[in-house]
C-alpha cells in the first residue's frame, strides 16, 4: 500500500496544537462474503489510505460522488465504524485504540448530523426526549435542568420551544433537521461531522439551515467536517475542501483556490458538471465518459485513469501519491492541470 | 398564431381526502411548442409531479382526479378522453421518464424485452423485429455493446445506464412530447451531465418537445427554453429562461434564486432566506398564497388572489407588485427556441 507520510505533515502548515482531528492512513475495507459459511471472496475498498488534518475552528468540506467513501470516512473519524488500518488522532490520542469508557467520554466532544431528517429521529420519542437524550446519558442533570437546556437549545436553533412535547412527524423537513442539530450540539461538542446535512432539503429551507450552521460555528467555536455533494453549498461554507474519488483523496486545497483553478482533472470535471443557475455564462464542460468503477475492484495505477480525458501511459501503471503542488495545494495526479 | 403542441388551460387537479378536496394544482396554464423544452420548477409539494400525472391522465390511478380545465394535445382535449383512448397515446405520442430509474424498470425482464414491449404494443411489431429495434435504441442512447446489454437485467446495470434504458423505452415510439419528472435527481453530477447532454442531442435529432420537471434551477437554466415556476399548486411566474434568470419578477422566484449559494463572488456570508415554509395544500392562506413569506406583502395580498400580470412580451407573474401592467390573456403565442 502507498504510504503518504509527507502529505499529512505539510498539510498542516500550522503548528500541531492547531490541529483538532488528524486521520493517518485511514483505510476501511468491507468484506464481500459468499455462500453458506460467509467465505470472504473480496473486499470493497471504501476508504483506502486517506491522510487528512482538520484544524481547530475550520470547516473542512469533503466532496465526491456517491460510493466514493466520504460518508464511511466521516464515520471512521468518529469511530462509529472501526478502521481496517490507520489512526484517528483527536487531541493527540488515537481514538481507535482507547477503551470503551474513554471513548464514551470522548463522544461528548464529537457529534454527527445525518442527512435524512426523517430516518434519523426516533418517531416514538417526543422532541424534548430526542434533544434531551444525550444530556440524560452524559450529564448528571435533573429533569428540570434538562428541560431548561432543551428549551435553550431549541431557541438556539430557531425552533419554537413550546412545541417540545410533540413528535417528530409534526415537524417539516427543515425543522426536523434543526432538531438533529440541536441534539448534536446539546453537549457542547468541539467537532461535528455533518454528513449531507442539507442535501435532502429544498433550496429555500436549505439556505436557512446553512445560515444556522454557520451561526453556530461562530458562536460555539465548532469544527466541522462538512460532507456533501452540492458543490455550491460546500464552496459557501468551507474554508478548505477535499475531493474524494474511489476511496482516495485526490485533491485538497483552500476553497477559493480549488474553485478558481482545480489541479486534479476529476475536480475540474466535477466542477464543470454542475449546472449553474444562470443563462448567460456557458462554460466549457468536461463530460466524463462511463461510470465510477466498482470500489471492490479499483483500476490499477491512478484510479481515475479509466475516465480521465488527459490519461497518459504512466497513469495506467503508477498510482500518483497525494503531493504538494503549490503552497497549501495537494493533488494526487501525475499531470496536474494549470 | 401557430398551434402549440400542448396547451394546458386552467387545469385544476386534486385529491379527495378526509379533510375535503385538496387542490394540488390550481388553475395552471402552460403551453409547449413543437421542439421546445419547458421546465416546471418548484420545491417539493408545489404540484409539479401532479401536473405531469394529470397530462398523462395517470392521476386517476394515483387516487386523484382532474377537477377543471383542459389539456389540449394537438387541439384534442385529453381530459375528455376515455382511459382506453389514453392507453394508445401514452407511451406512443406522449412518453414519460420518472425520477428513480431503478424502480421504474421491471427487475424480472431483460432491458431489451422492456424496450421491445412498447414497440410490440403500439406498433404491432413482431418480437424479433422489436428486439432488433430495441438494440438500435440502446445504441441511440449511448449504451456500449447494446447486443449484450439488451440481454441483461436492470440490476446488472448502473444507475446512469438504467436511466438511459428508461429513456430508450420512452423514445421507442418516437413520441412528440416527452415528460421527464426529475430525470437526473437520483444520479451523480457527472452522470447527470451525461444524461442532460443525451436528452438535448436526442431532442435535436428527433424534434420532440420536452416538459422537464425539476427542483434544480441549474438544470432548468441549462435545458429550458421557457420556465414556469410553481409554488403551492400555482404557477407564480412564467417566461423564457432569459426572462426568469435575468429579470426574475415574482418575489418567490427572486428569493429562490437568491438563496442558492453561488459558484463565484462572495462566500461565507449570510445567505438570503425565504422565511417560513411552504404551506401544506389544503391549508393555503387567503389572498396570494405566498404572502405570509413575502417580504413585499401588502394589504391587497392578504385579501385578494393576484391574477397573472404580463410583465413584457411573454413573461407573466402573479403578483400585485405588477398591478400597473396588463392582465395576461391566458395563452402564449407559440414561442421559439432560445
Amino acid at each position: 500500500m502507498m504510504k503518504e507520510p509527507a502529505a499529512i505533515a505539510d498539510q498542516r502548515l500550522v503548528s500541531p496544537d492547531e490541529i483538532l482531528v488528524e486521520a493517518k492512513n485511514i483505510t476501511k475495507y468491507f468484506p464481500i462474503t459468499k455462500g453458506l459459511f460467509n467465505r470472504t471472496v473480496g473486499q470493497v475498498k471504501a476508504v483506502d489510505g486517506v491522510n487528512l488534518a482538520i484544524r481547530k475552528g475550520e470547516t473542512f468540506g469533503l466532496v465526491g460522488e456517491s460510493g466514493c467513501g466520504k460518508s464511511t470516512f466521516g464515520r471512521v473519524l468518529l469511530r462509529l465504524q472501526s478502521a481496517t488500518d490507520g489512526q484517528v488522532l483527536y487531541g493527540g490520542r488515537n481514538i481507535h485504540a482507547i477503551s470503551q469508557q474513554e471513548l464514551r467520554k470522548l463522544r461528548e466532544e464529537m457529534q454527527i448530523i445525518f442527512q435524512d431528517p426523517f430516518g434519523s429521529l426516533n418517531p416514538r420519542f417526543l422532541v424534548k426526549d430526542i434533544i434531551g437524550e444525550p444530556l440524560r446519558i452524559h450529564r448528571n442533570m435533573s429533569g428540570k435542568e434538562i428541560d431548561a437546556r432543551v428549551v435553550e437549545l431549541m431557541e438556539l436553533v430557531g425552533l419554537d420551544a413550546s412545541r417540545r412535547n410533540r413528535y417528530p412527524h409534526e415537524f417539516s423537513g427543515g425543522q426536523r433537521q434543526r432538531i438533529g442539530i440541536a441534539r448534536a450540539i446539546a453537549l457542547n461538542p468541539q467537532f461535528i461531522v455533518a454528513d449531507e446535512a442539507v442535501s435532502a432539503l429544498d433550496v429555500s429551507v436549505q439556505s436557512q439551515v446553512i445560515n444556522l450552521l454557520m451561526k453556530l460555528q461562530r458562536e460555539l467555536g465548532l469544527t466541522f467536517l462538512f460532507i456533501a455533494h452540492g458543490l455550491n453549498v460546500v464552496r459557501h461554507i468551507s474554508d478548505r475542501v477535499g475531493v474524494m474519488y474511489l476511496g482516495k483523496l485526490v485533491e485538497v486545497a483552500e476553497t477559493e483556490a480549488l474553485f478558481a483553478a482545480p489541479l486534479h482533472p476529476y475536480s475540474a470535471a466535477l466542477l464543470s458538471a454542475i449546472p449553474k443557475p444562470s443563462v448567460r455564462r456557458k462554460q466549457e464542460r468536461i463530460v466524463l465518459q462511463g461510470d465510477v468503477p466498482s470500489p471492490a475492484n479499483p483500476p490499477a495505477g491512478c484510479r481515475f485513469h479509466t475516465r480521465c480525458p488527459f490519461v497518459q501511459d504512466k497513469c495506467r501503471r503508477e498510482e500518483p501519491p497525494l503531493e504538494q503542488k503549490a503552497p497549501g495545494r495537494w493533488a494526487a495526479c501525475h499531470y496536474p492541470l494549470g | 398564431m401557430a398551434e402549440n403542441l400542448l396547451e394546458i388551460r386552467k387545469l385544476t387537479a386534486g385529491f379527495a381526502t378526509e379533510h375535503g378536496l385538496v387542490k394540488a394544482t390550481d388553475e395552471i396554464s402552460i403551453s409547449i411548442g413543437k421542439g421546445q423544452t419547458v421546465c416546471l420548477v418548484g420545491e417539493s409539494g408545489s404540484g409539479k409531479s401532479v401536473t405531469s400525472l394529470a397530462i398523462m391522465r395517470l392521476i386517476e390511478y394515483a387516487g386523484g382526479m382532474i377537477l377543471d380545465g383542459g389539456i389540449h394535445f394537438h387541439g384534442e382535449d385529453l381530459t375528455a378522453k376515455k382511459q382506453e383512448e389514453m392507453r394508445s397515446i401514452r407511451g406512443d405520442r406522449i412518453a414519460m421518464i420518472f425520477q428513480d430509474p431503478m424502480s421504474s424498470l421491471n427487475p424480472v425482464f431483460t432491458v431489451g424485452e422492456q424496450i421491445a414491449e412498447s414497440l410490440r404494443l403500439h406498433q404491432e411489431k413482431s418480437p424479433g423485429e422489436a428486439m432488433k429495434q430495441a438494440i438500435e435504441l440502446l445504441r441511440l442512447v449511448g449504451i456500449p455493446a447494446p447486443e449484450i446489454r439488451a440481454k441483461q437485467y436492470p440490476h446488472e446495470l448502473s444507475g446512469g445506464m438504467c436511466q438511459r434504458v428508461v429513456i430508450a423505452i420512452a423514445l421507442a415510439c418516437r413520441p412528440e412530447l416527452l415528460i421527464a419528472d426529475e430525470p437526473t435527481t437520483a444520479l451523480d453530477v457527472t452522470v447527470q451531465a451525461q444524461i442532460l447532454d443525451l436528452l438535448r442531442n436526442l431532442q435535436e435529432e428527433l424534434g420532440m418537445s420536452i416538459l422537464l420537471i425539476t427542483h434544480d434551477m441549474g438544470v432548468a437554466a441549462e435545458m429550458a427554453d421557457r420556465i414556469a415556476v410553481m409554488y403551492a399548486g400555482a404557477i407564480v411566474e412564467e417566461g423564457s429562461a432569459i426572462d426568469i434568470f435575468d429579470q426574475p419578477s415574482h418575489p418567490y422566484t427572486v428569493g429562490l434564486l437568491q438563496s442558492i449559494p453561488g459558484f463565484e463572488g462572495e462566500r461565507g456570508g449570510e445567505l438570503y432566506t425565504i422565511r417560513g415554509t411552504i404551506p401544506p395544500l389544503g391549508q393555503l392562506p387567503s389572498g396570494c398564497r405566498f404572502h405570509p413569506r413575502c417580504p413585499h406583502a401588502m394589504d391587497i395580498c392578504r385579501s385578494q388572489e393576484p391574477p397573472d400580470f404580463l410583465i413584457s412580451g411573454q413573461h407573466r407573474a402573479a403578483c400585485w407588485l405588477f398591478e400597473d401592467k396588463p392582465v395576461w390573456s391566458g395563452t402564449n403565442e407559440r414561442g421559439g427556441k432560445r
